[in-house]
């Protein structure tokens, strides 16, 4: 067989799935790559985890196919697919060891005992639960007990492994620390990972791609970045990160930039231009806090009136967050309305910090906003 | 601790004399000499010549063998058919005649055991004219009209286990490539072995006991315990009565202290495990 690391691995196309009236997927095309971690992001109620149990075989789509290495698996109950799945509760059985919890899928494919014994080993040493074989899960740790779902889950080495909100259920520290190691592993046995989650940092740190789901449809596909800098939908630039969102019209229509008139904002946006729009077209100016420069004095030379500049509003701080790495400004500009503004906190002790009610001015590079039609 | 008020030590006294004070009453009189149940006899008392008389009374010794084995087999086949039942009402979901199945289950909990029991023996002689099966009334039909109504309890005390159950278990060993029947087998049952057990004995106590629908489908030379011990006192209470009914008592409470002291010890052991476990969070 020749390997294409680019070609579709899971395959799944015009996946929908209907409880009643109630539309969960809806009309779902996928492309999976071999050995990728795909994150599949979503809200509660988004259908990103009914997708999840469909890839599994613990709902029956209601149209559409999944091709898993080619092979169709409408057909397939779940206990024949070559998938495994780390359950968010982690579904460890309690009245076994964590040795016979990871030993059971291998039980069920008439594996011997000394090969499942020595297999059950490996995993464990892999998620570095080496010498916990003989407890039972009540008598372990939560981060213990994701670790041995994980080598539950891997033990067979699935085609693919689905992970449904792998780091839920760990607290902050343990979560970060756990991310890195998932990662690790995942490279190490090659095994291809769709991961469920509600968090964004956690898909953006886990995923080489993102698949962000909105009432049961993709909204946009891509590398984090790509889904961070170019949001392709006002939903998706509003659900990945925070943003600063303007409606306005567009007024000049140049070759390599746009100009839109912002009342909401009080100023002319000139962005560069990657989306197609005709003049007068509605439009929506999405600029992240932290591509905002907030100063006491107005950029560039001269002090241009507010409302006639381009790229630059003024405006009064009503609050400042102070979280450590960085700071949180919410700003009210001259039209009314609040921007929110971070900046990193570079120098310990600024000497002059920018306080609250002090007059200031934010202003933006014409790469920063980005220009969202829908 | 809070001083308990005149009123919860009054409550609580009056309950314990309310519930307890008449078995107190019948294991003392069971060591009473006399023959006269209601005259204690204090020159000769305590004696233990009842329970002696006890072993040596066939009738009462075939009686309450007759009653075990009653008890163990409708116990166990109403734990194997309220175990089916309990599974379709707790897992099917909305399938055709689910309202009708669990109405059918829960009726005989409801129903009066007279009618119960009437309606039984009407089926049983039905059944005798069209099929020649039972072949009259005796321990068959007993034991089949027991079944019927500890079914009912079992398969409640299992429904509702599975309702608190967590299915995700269930899916991980189906996903893991274990068939509906394994999973049933390695997973579901060991989980659910508890509340089957509970089951067990809460049929084999009912059955034990019951005397209206055994009166009905009985026939002659199949006299339960309950059955011989009511004829008995129908003509009067003699202290033999007593003695059995003390040595009851006795393996009933027997048996609740083990539960209790082992559902104890498990339920520490578990926080013991917990606490080591939230020490050793990595």
């Amino acid at each position: 067989m020749k390997l294409d690391p680019d070609s579709a691995y899971v395959r799944i196309a015009n996946l929908t799935k209907r409880f009643g009236d109630f539309v969960a997927v809806d009309d779902v095309s996928l492309d999976i790559r071999r050995g990728e971690i795909f994150c599949l992001l979503g809200g509660s109620g988004s259908g990103k985890t009914t997708l999840l149990r469909m890839l599994a075989g613990f709902e029956s789509p209601s149209a559409g196919t999944i091709r898993i290495d080619g092979a169709d698996m409408s057909a397939i109950p779940p206990y024949e697919r070559p998938v495994n799945m780390m359950f968010q509760s982690y579904a460890l059985f309690p009245h076994m060891s964590v040795e016979r919890n990871v030993a059971f899928g291998l039980e069920q494919e008439g594996v011997g005992r000394e090969q499942i014994r020595r297999q059950v080993g490996e995993i464990l040493d892999i998620v570095k639960m080496g010498g916990f074989g003989a407890r039972k899960p009540h008598q372990l740790s939560g981060g213990q007990r994701q670790r041995v779902a994980l080598a539950r889950a891997l033990v067979k080495r699935p085609k693919l492994l689905l992970l449904d909100e792998p780091l839920a259920a760990l607290d902050k520290k343990l979560r970060e620390h756990t991310q890195f190691e998932l990662i690790n592993i995942q490279q190490r046995l090659g095994v291809t990972f769709i991961v469920v989650t509600h968090d964004q940092e956690e898909a953006m740190t886990l995923g080489t791609r993102l698949g962000v789901m909105n009432h049961g449809k993709i909204a946009q596909i891509g590398t984090p970045s790509d889904i961070y800098e170019s949001p392709a939908t006002r939903f998706v630039a509003d659900f990945i990160g925070s943003v600063n969102m303007f409606e306005g019209r567009v007024s000049d229509d140049g070759a390599d930039y746009l100009r839109i008139q912002c009342g909401e904002l009080g100023c002319t946006v000139r962005a560069e231009r990657t989306v197609s729009c005709t003049r007068g077209a509605t439009v929506w100016t999405a600029i992240r806090p932290e591509k905002i420069n907030i100063s006491r004095q107005p950029f560039g030379a001269g002090a241009p009136q507010a409302g006639s500049a381009e790229n630059l509003v003024r405006g009064t701080v009503r609050e400042i967050a102070y979280m450590g790495d960085m700071s949180i400004y919410l700003v009210q500009i001259d039209s009314g309305r609040m921007m929110r503004v971070t900046l990193p906190n570079i120098m310990r002790g600024a000497e002059r910090p920018i306080a609250r009610e002090e007059s200031v001015w934010l202003s933006w590079h014409g790469s920063s906003p980005v220009i969202l039609t829908e | 601790m809070k001083a308990h008020s005149l009123f919860a030590r009054t409550a609580l006294v009056l309950g314990l004399v309310f519930l307890y004070l008449p078995i107190l009453s019948m294991i003392v009189f069971s060591f009473n000499n006399s023959r006269l149940v209601t005259v204690w006899d204090a020159a000769h008392s305590p004696t233990l010549k009842w329970y002696v008389a006890l072993l040596s009374n066939e009738q009462i010794l075939r009686a309450a063998w007759l009653s075990i084995r009653i008890a163990v087999i409708s116990a166990s086949a109403a734990v194997v058919l309220g175990t089916l039942a309990g599974m379709a009402l707790a897992r099917l979901g909305a399938f055709r005649g689910r309202m009708l199945l669990a109405g059918m289950t829960a009726a005989p909990i409801v129903m009066p055991e007279v009618i119960t029991g009437l309606s039984l023996l009407l089926l049983f002689v039905a059944l005798e004219q069209l099929i020649g099966w039972p072949k009259g009334v005796g321990a068959v039909t007993i034991t089949l009209a027991h079944i019927t109504f500890c079914m009912a309890y079992v398969t409640v005390v299992v429904q509702s286990r599975l309702a608190g159950f967590d299915e995700s278990l269930e899916e991980a060993a189906m996903d893991l490539g274990a068939r509906p029947l394994r999973v049933f087998l390695r997973i579901t049952l060991p989980l659910i072995l508890p509340a089957i057990a509970s089951g067990w004995l809460l049929a084999f106590t009912l059955s034990w006991d019951d005397l209206v629908i055994t009166q009905f489908v009985a026939g002659p030379g199949s006299s339960t315990l309950p059955m011989v011990i009511f004829s008995k006192v129908r003509f009067g209470v003699t202290p033999d009565v007593n003695a059995l009914a003390t040595i009851m008592v006795l393996l009933v409470a027997t048996g609740i202290a083990i539960s209790t002291v082992w559902m104890r010890a498990r339920q520490k052991r578990r926080a013991r495990d917990l606490q080591l476990a939230a020490a050793a969070n990595l």
